[in-house]
Formats: structure tokens, sequence, C-alpha cells
């Protein structure tokens, strides 16, 4: 019972600690903004770890996060493969697939007003649909590799990044197209120095949307069906012989892979519309 | 209204395109079929066979409806072989997930917005956990609820809750600072308490942001359901369904309750549409 | 109509010019009837209320709308021809500067377009920062710099391909009164300097009056011109010839010309 009550204690201790940082004129730093959510985090560690083993929950239901990180270091090879199979061949090919050509297809029909106007209301209601259920067809289309997990990926990503980028290239101010006009420009010359840096805010609103559905889309496709390894597979494999710990170990190279995706797009994000107000503010 | 006819345009090329994929994808079955018979196909017999056959690799769009139309309105709605059996079972685990879930969401929201401590220590992993492919854990969520002897909805339910909860966390914290710097400050020169600020302003103003992450909650919170129902023993709902049809080769099944999955989806976004411009217009904030 | 004649070489001419847009509402005249001849290194302001047609009038000098009726010509071509022989540069009210591109960047960026050669660029970018006071900022972000810098840059920019016309659409107006009086200054300067024929936009009577040689008078429903006055006051005007009599004179002048063409709207 002490782990319970150290736990609980601890959690309380962190809890007040961080109250009062927070109201202190210190909050407004950024290491102290960091040191806040990193406390918070690891004192729900500290607390899962005390009531599981405070009150003896078994590890078939909720195995410690000690236990967690001890599958993790003893099964860095497998969860490396995982991650090689279902992150890099399978989320990220079909992550830049999708990506481009919803940006190409935005491109070729920025001319005819009449497609957007049919393909917006549509592309906005697909992006809507539990598109994870064409998992099982695109798995028996194209086999039980990566190819099938890119091709689902690619049907994920497309329209959110479609309808993004059309958004975005309506964007650019009417003024701003006159002056292109007055100077001469061509269509090209205003798509390229105009239009598409104007949209470039829009498209990365997308593709920052885009990572986590790449990785959902990616892990989905494999539970109905994949060759024996990948993230998805270990996961309802490992479920299926209770190996909690081991599922856990995966979701958290999930959850780590997931936030550096996203950390990356937006990084790059920041390099490519370091103008926009939006991203003035913190430097 | 000027939107009809381009839409029902691309919408024409897609079924055409749809059609002339399953000739294609299908035609090396027919010509296997026929060498094997030692017989010749033509073209116009290639045509019918294609989009007749009982496990094409690609369903022609007439056979999908067919199998909507039969799924829904041929069987007994009790039916294990009915659609609207298994829609039903996957809306009501959606729809107590999307309640507990958005219910739970405004409340932190709330605290959020009222307590710099909650904002600063939950604010960041809230948004962190959105890039963080949360679906994954379903099936996990389903067997050990399953292992302490919880079964049936509830499972389904705690996933979707779990999905639709962050969208309106985000959007309803988005949302209850929305208000501007002049219009808190009128609030303050009135005395008004905190509790009349958030009730008279933030609350109200809130309302656009609240329907607009509601809407991409309840459609996470039909694929959480759907996702639930895809480990091993899960007999009902419109994933079981996916699934048993993966198995058995079943193209038109998954089609059917692909599509079945879709209507549900579109259905509950256009609720909350409709909610949502009936609430806006009676406060006067639709545009 | 009031037109001065012997200029030595007309600029822009519109005979009979009228242009109409369609609505749903039904066909609205945005001009009716215009003829007017500026001539080589004019100033040339027009005033008006809203909807009175100058900014559309400005427009279709850059060939940015087309007229439905008789003639406008831009150097004797039309205002298509113009444009491709970049016969002038558009200022709006609004800087429009690129927030992705620096000052000099976006000063560049018609140059770019039409086809200057990379040594040309940089000397006129340094060239035109240089006449409109911003020498050092051709590195600094567009929303680094205060509104009249600015605006300042997006003059710069519509200088720096050498064409002989400004168009100019009420680009101060949103500045405020201190800075816009510094600006004045600056552009009858430019203008001194470049002697190039300018067409001005305006709401406010003493910038037009102080600004310009002539001044178009306009009035709505349908857009026409009501007046063209000729300015009196020397080329070189300090900013205190506004408390003279004579530019008192001109601005009462161009106040009941607007009151004439307005009947008992306002």
């Amino acid at each position: 019972m002490s782990w319970l009550w150290g736990a609980v204690i601890f959690w309380l201790a962190a809890w007040a600690f961080n109250v009062w940082l927070a109201n202190r004129p210190v909050a407004r730093s950024r290491a102290v903004q960091l040191f806040i959510p990193a406390l918070f985090g690891v004192t729900l560690l500290i607390l899962w770890e005390g009531i599981v083993r405070g009150l003896d929950v078994p590890g078939v239901i909720l195995p410690a996060p000690s236990a967690i990180w001890a599958t993790i270091r003893a099964s860095l090879p497998v969860l490396a493969g995982d991650f090689v199979q279902t992150i890099l061949k399978g989320a990220l090919s079909g992550y830049l697939i999708g990506c481009g050509a919803a940006v190409l297809t935005a491109i070729a029909i920025d001319r005819s007003p009449f497609l957007q106007r049919g393909l917006l209301p549509i592309g906005n209601f697909v992006a809507a649909l539990p598109i994870v259920g064409i998992a099982p067809i695109l798995v028996m289309w194209f086999g039980f590799d990566w190819q099938s997990k890119a091709a689902v990926v690619v049907v994920m990503v497309f329209f959110p990044v479609l309808v993004n980028t059309v958004a975005g290239l309506a964007a650019s101010e009417r003024m701003q197209r006159d002056l292109m006009a007055t100077w001469g420009a061509s269509y090209w010359q205003t798509l390229v120095k105009l239009r598409l840096p104007a949209a470039m805010p829009f498209i990365f609103n997308g593709l920052k949307i885009a990572t986590t559905l790449a990785l959902i889309g990616a892990i989905v496709a494999e539970f109905f069906g994949s060759p024996t390894r990948g993230m998805g597979f270990r996961i309802s494999t490992a479920v299926g012989q209770l190996s909690l710990d081991m599922v856990w170990a995966e979701i958290a190279v999930a959850a780590l892979a997931g936030s550096a995706f996203y950390g990356v797009v937006a990084l790059i994000e920041k390099g490519v519309t370091f103008w926009h107000p939006s991203q003035r503010g913190r430097t | 209204m000027r939107s009809l006819a381009p839409i029902l345009t691309v919408l024409a090329a897609i079924v055409a395109l749809w059609y002339a994929g399953t000739v294609r994808l299908n035609a090396q079955w027919t010509y296997d079929q026929a060498a094997r018979a030692g017989v010749e196909v033509t073209f116009r017999e290639l045509l019918a066979d294609t989009m007749a056959q009982e496990r094409p690799v690609l369903p022609a769009p007439h056979q999908v409806a067919q199998g909507l139309w039969d799924g829904v309105f041929g069987q007994k709605p009790s039916s294990k072989r009915s659609l609207v059996y298994h829609g039903q079972v996957t809306l009501s685990a959606t729809l107590v997930g999307f309640v507990i879930g958005t219910l739970a969401g405004i409340l932190l929201a709330v605290g959020i917005v009222h307590n710099r401590a909650m904002d600063l220590s939950v604010m960041p992993w809230a948004i962190a956990s959105q890039t963080i492919p949360i679906l994954a854990i379903a099936p996990m969520v389903i067997v050990v609820l399953a292992s302490i002897g919880v079964t049936g909805l509830l499972p389904k339910a705690v996933i979707s809750a779990y999905l639709s909860f962050f969208p309106v966390v985000v959007g309803m914290v988005k949302g209850l600072r929305s208000p501007d710097a002049m219009q808190l400050d009128l609030l303050r020169t009135y005395s008004a308490s905190p509790a009349a600020t958030f009730w008279k302003l933030r609350l109200p103003a809130s309302m656009p942001y609240l329907f607009a992450s509601l809407k991409v909650s309840v459609a996470a919170s039909l694929v959480g359901a759907i996702v639930g129902e895809l480990p091993a023993g899960a007999s009902a709902g419109l994933g079981a369904r996916l699934l048993s049809g993966s198995y058995y080769g079943q193209t038109i099944q998954i089609w059917a309750a692909l599509f079945a999955a879709a209507i549900l989806a579109a259905g509950l976004v256009t609720v909350i549409g409709v909610i949502e411009r009936g609430t806006l217009r009676r406060m006067g904030m639709d545009r | 109509m009031k037109d001065t004649a012997g200029i030595a070489t007309p600029v822009i001419e519109a005979k009979g010019m009228g242009l109409t847009f369609e609505t749903n509402d039904g066909p609205v005249h945005a001009l009716k009837d215009v003829n007017l001849t500026v001539g080589k290194g004019e100033f040339v302001s027009f005033i008006g209320p809203s909807g009175c047609g100058k900014t559309t009038f400005l427009r279709a000098i850059a060939a940015l709308e087309h007229p439905t009726e008789g003639t406008l010509t831009v150097n004797g071509m039309t205002p298509d021809a113009a444009r491709q022989a970049r016969a002038y540069g558009y200022v709006f009210q609004a800087a429009g500067l690129y927030p992705w591109r620096t000052i000099a960047g976006n000063i560049r960026l018609p140059l770019e377009i039409m086809g200057f050669s990379r040594d040309e660029q940089e000397e006129r970018v340094e060239r035109v920062l240089a006449l409109v006071d911003l020498d050092g900022f051709g590195r600094k972000f567009p929303w680094q710099l205060s509104g009249g810098m600015q605006q300042r840059a997006s003059i710069a920019r519509a200088l720096a391909f050498d064409a002989d016309i400004l168009l100019m659409d009420e680009p101060f107006g949103a500045l405020d009164e201190i800075v816009r009086d510094r600006l004045n200054e600056e552009v009858l300067k430019l203008w001194a300097r470049t002697e190039k024929t300018i067409g001005f936009v305006t709401h406010s009577i003493p910038e037009a009056v102080y600004l310009s040689t002539r001044i178009v008078v306009m009035s709505p429903r349908p857009g026409r011109i009501t007046d063209v006055i000729e300015s009196p006051l020397p080329k070189d005007r300090p900013l205190d010839i506004r408390d003279s009599p004579e530019f008192i004179a001109i601005a009462h002048r161009v106040r009941e010309g607007l009151r004439a063409g307005h009947g008992d709207e306002v």
C-alpha cells in the first residue's frame, strides 16, 4: 500500500508545485512553460506506477510503466523492424504520394471553377467519412505487404490536403492579383510568385492533419492482414496473447513517431511560412 | 444551388470511372473462367459478366446499391444479415461515446480556461495527443475491458469517447477564449462575476467553435466505434461486417457496409450541422 | 465638357467612354460619357463621393476593367497593349506587399516578371529605394515596417520598371493625417524629379488641391465628370501653401463642384 500512498502524495505535491509555479511571473518564461507540462507528465507516470504496484494490478490489465520500459529495452530490434515496416514504408511513402497527388490535383483543377465547385463539396464530404473502412478492400487489391498500407494512407490524406490546397489557392487578395495583372504577369507567374506562397499556410494546415491520419491508416490497415511484422500486426497479436506490455511499447513508439512526424512538418512550416502572422510572434 | 450541376457532373464522372474500373479489374477472372471452359468471350459477354460476378475484385455500383438495399430493406431489422441491425449497434456505441466525450471535453475546457495551472499542465498534452494515432489502442481497450468482464457496447463507447474528447477540448478552449480584450474589459467595468462572464460572454462566444469541433468529433467517434469492432470477437456492428467480409472475400458485403458507414457519418454530421444552424440563428450569429 | 486644348502629347485619352457592369439587379452604369485628355507630365486628381466611378476609371486605364462604350487610349494604344508595353505602375490603397518577400524582394517582383537581368534588377531596386528614402531597408520584411514606410515601398515598386504613368488609387487613405502630409510632400518631390504623368484618386479635397495640376470632379449615378479644374498653383509647393487664398479658392470650387454633382443627397 505504501507505493500507492507515496504516489498519490507525490502527485498532490507536484500538482501544488505546478499551481504555485503557474501563478508566478516566471511562468511566462519558455523554460517554465516546458517544465510544467513535463512535470505533469512525469507525475502521471509515477501515479500510474504507484497504482499498479500498490493495488497489485495484474499485467494483463495494465502493466506498470517500468515494465513497459523494460519491454521496450528488451525488444528494440523488433520495435525497430515494426517501425520501418509501418512508419517508413507504409505511412511515409503513402503520405508523400497522397499529399503530392492532392497538391497537383488542386493545381490541375485550379483553372476550372466548374470542377472546383463539383469536387470541393465531395472532397469535404469524403474527408468526414470513415475512410479507414476501405482498408480491407485495398489489402485485397495490393496484398499484405506495405504497398496496401501506403494505398490506404494515400486515400486518407488525399482529401484533407486537396480541400486545404484549393482553399489556399483562393486565399490571395484580389488586389494582389490585380497588381500582377498590371505587370502583365502570365498565369504561371502569378501561380508561382503569388498564389502558391499565399496558399502555404493552408497547405501546411492540411499536411499537419494528414500526419496523424497517415499513421492511423498504416496501423489500422495492418489489422486486416499484414506480413509478420509491423506495428498494427504486433498490436493485434500481442493483444491476442495478452502481452500488454508489448502493446504499450508499440503505442509508445507510435506516439513518439506521431509527435516527431508532426513536429518535423511543423518545423518545415515554420521555415516556409515564417512571414505569416501566426508564426511571427514566436521566435 | 449553383454548384448542383458541377457536383452531379463530378459524381457522374466518378460512377463512370467506377464502371470502367469494374470491367478492367474483373476481366481477368472472366477470362480465366472462359479459358477453363474453353470458350471465347465476346466484348458484350465480358461486360455483362464483369458486372455480375459474385465475388468481384471491384463490385459495380449497382451491385453495391443492390447489396445496400438488400441489407437495409431486404431483411428483418433484427436479422444478423441486416445492415439496420449492424448500423444501430455501431450507432449506439458512437452516440454514447460521443456524448460522454463531448461532456468531458467541455468540462476540461472550462477548467483549462479558468485555471492557469491546468492550462499550462494539461493543454500541451491535449494538443500533443492529437498528433498520436490513438486509434491504435482500440483493440487493446476492447481486450482489456473484456478480460475484466466488460463487453458489448461500453468498450466501444470508451474508444469513441476518447476520440471525440480531444477535438472538443481544443476547439472549446479556443472558443471560450475567443472574446477579445475589449469585450472582457466591458464586463469588468460592470463588475461582472466570473460566473456571469462565463454564462453571458464566454459560453455564447464559444458556440461556433463548439459546433465546428462537434462535427469533427462525431466523425471521429464513428470511426472509433467501427475500429473498436475490428478485433476478433465482435460479431455485430459495421466494423464486424467489414472484417467478416474481408475474411470470406465477400467484396459486395464490404462495400455495402462501407457505404452504410459513410451514410451514417454523413447523417450524423448533417444532424449536427442542422442543430448548429438553428442554434446560431437563434443567437443571431449565423452568417 | 471643359478640356484644355493644345496639350502637347496626350498620354491618356477618353472619348465618350462608358462602362456598365451587368449585375443580378440589372445593369449598373459605373461610368457614362467620359471625355478627358491627360497630357504628359500632368498630375491629375480624381475626386468624388464613393460610387462616382473614379476608381473604375483608373482601373480602366490600367486595363483591369474594360470600357463598354466609347474609346480609351493610353499612349495612343489600347490599355491592354499599353500594359504589355509596361506603361504604368499602379499603387493601391493598401501597400499589398508580399509578406514572404523582403522589401527589396517585393520591388524586384515586377522586374522578375518582366524579365530584367539580375544586375539590372539589383541596380533598379537600389535606385528606387533611394528615391523613396528607404535606403538600407531593403532586407527588412514588410511587417517589420510602419504603414507609411510600407506604402512608400509600394510606390517604389511601381516606379521600379520605369513606367511613364503612375496610377494611384487612394494610396494614403489608410494612413493618419501626419504621415499623409509627409508622403504628399514626397510624392510632389518625386513627381518633380521623375516628370511622370500621375493619376491620383482621393476623397480628400486638400490632398487633391495640394498635389494636382488638374482636378477632375466626379459624381455618381451614373458615374460622370462634372467639373475639371485647372490649378494656378506653382509647381513648387511647400506645405503651408494650403493656407494661401489661391489654395482656399480652389478648394472652395472643388467643394462647390462636389455639392452640385451630388444634388440634395447629402
